[in-house]
C-alpha cells in the first residue's frame, strides 16, 4: 500500500498531460510520447486514465500502446544506445560492430545492463545511410563507428 | 564586414563530428580574439567531405573538409576565414566534382544557409512558386503540377496532379495536407536532409497543396528516429506561422493554411499511406484497404492529399519557374529530377540529384566512386528494404521507374546501398524476411505469417537441407505475398529475396564443407 500515494500522483500527472493534449486532432500519439518523454515510459497500469480521457476502451490504448515500438512498459536504463541494424550499416559491418558492443555490455538487444547504465536496441535506420555504420546514443547521432569510437561509447555509457 | 563561417547542423554531418568542430572553432576565435559569425547551415549532401566548414569570402565562399577537430588550429593559422590554402581545402563548395554534376532543382538552397532564416530562404527564390500559386486558380495549379510530369517521390511513383485532382474534386466541409516524412528505407536520407536543411521548402509545398484542393490544414508525419529534423521542422512552422506565410491569409491572400508537426513511434509500415493516416489519427498504424482512397476518404475521412517529403518540396520550382522548365529534365514517364543517395559501402556516398536517366553503373562507379573498402562491387539494393539487388551485370538499367520495373526492380524513394564482394545473398534475403515479419502490421496473413515462414525455410537453405524443395517454397512463397499482400511491405519483400537468388544463385546453394560431410 506504500505505493499508492505515487501510483496516483502519476496518474493525476497523466491526466494532466491528457487533458492539455486532448483537444489536438488525433491526441494519443502525442499524448504517449508526452508520457514517456515525463516518465521514461509508458506505464501500463494508468492506460485507463488515458482510455477515461478520451472515451476510448482500455483495450483500445493497450493495442495502440503495444503497436509501437516505441513506447517502454518499464523503464530503460540510464542510457540508451540504438545501434543501426539496417542494409545500408550491414554493409559496413553493422553486425560486427553489435556483437562487439553486446559482448563489451554484457548484454542483447533489447536488454539492460544490471547496473541500470544502458538500454541495448536496434534500430532500422537513423537516416544516415551515408556515414555507416551509425548509431544513436540519447539522442546524439554517430556515424562511422570504427573500435575507437566504440569504446568511447562504452566508456560514456558506463560512467 | 565579419567574417561568416558556416558549420552544418544536419543529423549527418553532427554525426561525423560537426558540434566538436564548432565548438574548437568557437575555442579558437575567443583565443585568437577575432570576432565572426558562426552559421549552422544544412549540409550539401556530400557526406564523404562532411564535416564540411565554409567560409564567405570576398571572393565567395571556400569550402574545407572533411574537418575534425584536431584541424581547426591550423585553419586559423593557413588564414581560412580569407580562403587560405591547407590540407582540407576544397575550394568553391559548386565546384566540388561531387556537387557540380548534380542538377539542383528541389534541392537548390539545401546546405547553403541557416535552414531557419526565412530571408535567406527568399534570398535564393523561396516563396515564388507560392506567390504565383496565391494568384492561381486552383485548378491551374494542379494543372501546371500535372503537366509537370510530377510523380509520387515515396516511391509509388503516381502522378502527384492526378492525385491533387482527385481531391480537389472532391466535396469536403475540411480537406487535409499529409506530408510523409516517415523516411523509413534504409539508403536513403533526403527527405531529412530537406528538412533539416531547407524546411521552407516543404511548408511553401504544403501550403501550396493546401491552395490547390482546399485543404486548410495540413500534417507532418516524421519518424521518431529524426529528432533533429522533428525540431528545425517545428522552429519552421513557427517562423512561417509569425511571417504570415502560414495563418489565415497565406502571404496576405484570402487562402488560409495551418500545419502541425507529429512524431511517429518507430513503426516501419508507417511508411504505408493508409497506416500513417490511421497513425495519425490516435490508432494502431495497421494498413488500410483501398478503396476507397485517401483522397476521397482519408484523415478522419476526409479527403487528404498525402505526398511524401520530396514530392511536396518540388512543387515549388515548378510553380516558380512553370512545368515546362521541370519536365524537360528526365526521361520516358519519369520527368524532373530525382535526389539519389547513394549509401552503404561506397566511397563518396551522399545525396545526389540529377534528372532521370543515368545508369545505375554511372551512380555507383563514377560518382560514388565503388566502395569504401576497395573491393569489387558485388550488389547494389535499390530502394530500400523493399528494393531488389541488382547485380553488375545490370549496371547498364537507366534511373527510371518503368525501366527499373522492366528488370524486376524499383526505385523506391531512391536510395541505394553498395555491397562488397563479403556480402552475403542469403544472408540478405533471410534479413528482407526478418525485416518484414518485424514490421508487419498484423493485418493480411501473406505478409503476418509469410514472412515468418519466409525467414524459417530460408534457413532450412542455409542448413543445406532438402535445397531444392526449399527454394522451391522461398519462391512459391514469394508468389503469394506479392500478389496477396494488402500493402507494398508483404508485397515487395519478395523483390529483394527474389532478386538475391535469381542473380546470386551460387549464394543459395549448400556449402561444399557440408555437401562432404553428408
Amino acid at each position: 500500500m506504500t505505493m499508492q500515494p505515487a501510483s496516483t500522483e502519476i496518474a493525476s500527472r497523466i491526466a494532466a498531460i491528457v487533458q492539455e493534449l486532448k483537444d489536438l486532432e488525433g491526441p494519443l500519439l502525442p499524448i504517449l510520447h508526452g508520457i514517456q518523454e515525463e516518465f521514461g515510459h509508458v506505464p501500463h497500469d494508468v492506460l485507463p486514465v488515458i482510455a477515461d480521457g478520451l472515451n476510448l476502451s482500455r483495450a483500445e490504448v493497450h493495442g495502440v500502446v503495444t503497436f509501437y515500438h516505441d513506447f517502454r512498459a518499464k523503464p530503460a536504463g540510464r542510457h540508451v544506445l540504438k545501434l543501426c541494424q539496417a542494409e545500408a550499416c550491414q554493409s559496413m559491418g553493422s553486425d560486427a560492430v553489435a556483437a562487439k558492443i553486446k559482448q563489451l555490455l554484457g548484454i542483447g538487444f533489447h536488454e539492460t545492463t544490471r547496473d541500470g547504465s544502458v538500454t541495448l536496441e536496434p534500430v532500422y535506420c537513423l537516416g544516415l545511410c551515408a556515414c555507416s555504420p551509425s548509431a544513436m546514443l540519447d539522442g546524439e547521432v554517430i556515424g562511422r563507428l570504427d573500435d575507437e569510437k566504440i569504446e568511447e561509447i562504452v566508456a560514456e555509457v558506463r560512467s | 564586414m565579419i567574417p561568416r563561417i558556416y558549420i552544418p547542423g544536419d543529423s549527418g554531418a553532427l554525426a561525423l563530428g560537426a558540434e566538436k568542430v564548432a565548438k574548437a572553432v568557437r575555442a579558437e576565435l575567443a583565443e585568437r580574439g577575432i570576432e565572426a559569425k558562426i552559421v549552422r547551415n544544412g549540409s550539401r549532401g556530400a557526406y564523404f567531405l562532411e564535416p564540411m566548414v565554409e567560409v564567405a569570402t570576398e571572393k565567395g565562399r571556400v569550402a574545407y573538409g572533411p574537418v575534425k577537430p584536431s584541424d581547426v588550429k591550423s585553419l586559423f593559422d593557413s588564414g581560412f576565414l580569407t580562403g587560405g590554402h591547407h590540407k582540407r581545402w576544397l575550394g568553391a563548395p559548386d565546384k566540388i566534382p561531387f556537387l557540380a554534376k548534380q542538377t539542383r532543382l528541389t534541392f537548390a538552397r539545401c546546405g547553403i544557409n541557416d535552414p531557419l532564416s526565412l530571408d535567406a530562404y527568399k534570398s535564393l527564390g523561396g516563396l515564388k512558386g507560392l506567390q504565383n500559386a496565391v494568384a492561381m486558380a486552383p485548378l491551374d495549379i494542379v494543372k501546371q503540377v500535372t503537366e509537370s510530369g510530377l510523380r509520387g517521390r515515396g516511391g509509388a511513383g503516381f502522378p502527384t496532379g492526378i492525385k491533387w485532382k482527385t481531391v480537389l474534386d472532391t466535396a469536403g466541409e475540411r480537406k487535409y495536407i499529409v506530408c510523409n516524412a516517415d523516411e523509413g528505407d534504409s539508403a536513403t536520407f533526403a527527405d531529412r536532409m530537406i528538412m533539416e536543411g531547407d524546411p521552407f521548402v516543404l511548408i511553401e509545398g504544403m501550403t501550396i497543396a493546401g491552395i490547390a484542393t482546399g485543404a486548410t490544414k495540413g500534417f507532418v508525419y516524421i519518424r521518431s528516429e529524426y529528432p533533429h529534423a522533428v525540431a528545425v521542422m517545428n522552429k519552421a512552422v513557427e517562423v512561417a506561422r509569425k511571417a504570415g506565410v502560414l495563418g489565415v491569409n497565406v502571404l496576405g491572400s484570402p487562402n488560409a493554411f495551418d500545419m502541425e508537426i507529429r512524431v511517429g513511434a518507430g513503426a516501419y509500415v508507417c511508411g504505408e499511406e493508409t497506416s500513417l493516416l490511421n497513425s495519425l489519427e490516435g490508432k494502431r498504424g495497421v494498413v488500410r484497404a483501398k478503396p476507397p482512397l485517401p483522397a476521397i476518404q482519408g484523415l478522419f475521412g476526409k479527403p487528404t492529399v498525402i505526398n511524401n517529403v520530396i514530392s511536396l518540396a518540388s512543387v515549388p520550382i515548378i510553380m516558380d519557374k512553370g512545368a515546362a522548365f521541370y519536365k524537360d529534365f528526365g526521361m520516358g514517364r519519369s520527368r524532373g529530377t530525382i535526389p539519389i543517395q547513394i549509401a552503404g559501402n561506397v566511397k563518396f556516398g551522399g545525396l545526389f540529384e540529377a534528372a532521370f536517366g543515368m545508369t545505375l553503373g554511372e551512380i555507383v562507379d563514377d560518382i560514388g566512386g565503388g566502395t569504401a573498402t576497395g573491393r569489387p562491387v558485388k550488389a547494389v539494393q535499390v530502394g530500400g528494404p523493399l528494393g531488389a539487388y541488382f547485380p553488375r551485370g545490370l549496371f547498364d538499367t537507366p534511373f527510371d521507374y518503368e525501366e527499373f520495373a522492366k528488370r524486376d526492380g524499383l526505385i523506391g524513394h531512391a536510395g541505394i546501398t553498395v555491397f562488397d564482394d563479403t556480402a552475403d545473398m542469403l544472408k540478405q534475403a533471410r534479413f528482407a524476411m526478418e525485416f518484414c515479419a518485424i514490421e508487419s502490421c498484423g493485418k493480411c496473413t501473406p505478409c503476418r505469417i509469410g514472412s515468418t515462414r519466409g525467414v524459417e525455410t530460408i534457413d532450412r537453405l542455409a542448413a543445406g537441407i532438402e535445397p531444392e524443395k526449399n527454394l522451391a517454397l522461398v519462391t512459391d512463397l514469394c508468389n503469394t505475398m506479392k500478389f496477396g499482400s494488402l500493402c507494398a511491405l508483404g508485397g515487395f519483400t519478395p523483390y529483394p529475396v527474389m532478386s538475391s537468388i535469381t542473380h546470386f544463385p551460387e549464394d543459395f546453394k549448400p556449402a561444399p564443407a557440408r555437401v562432404a560431410a553428408e
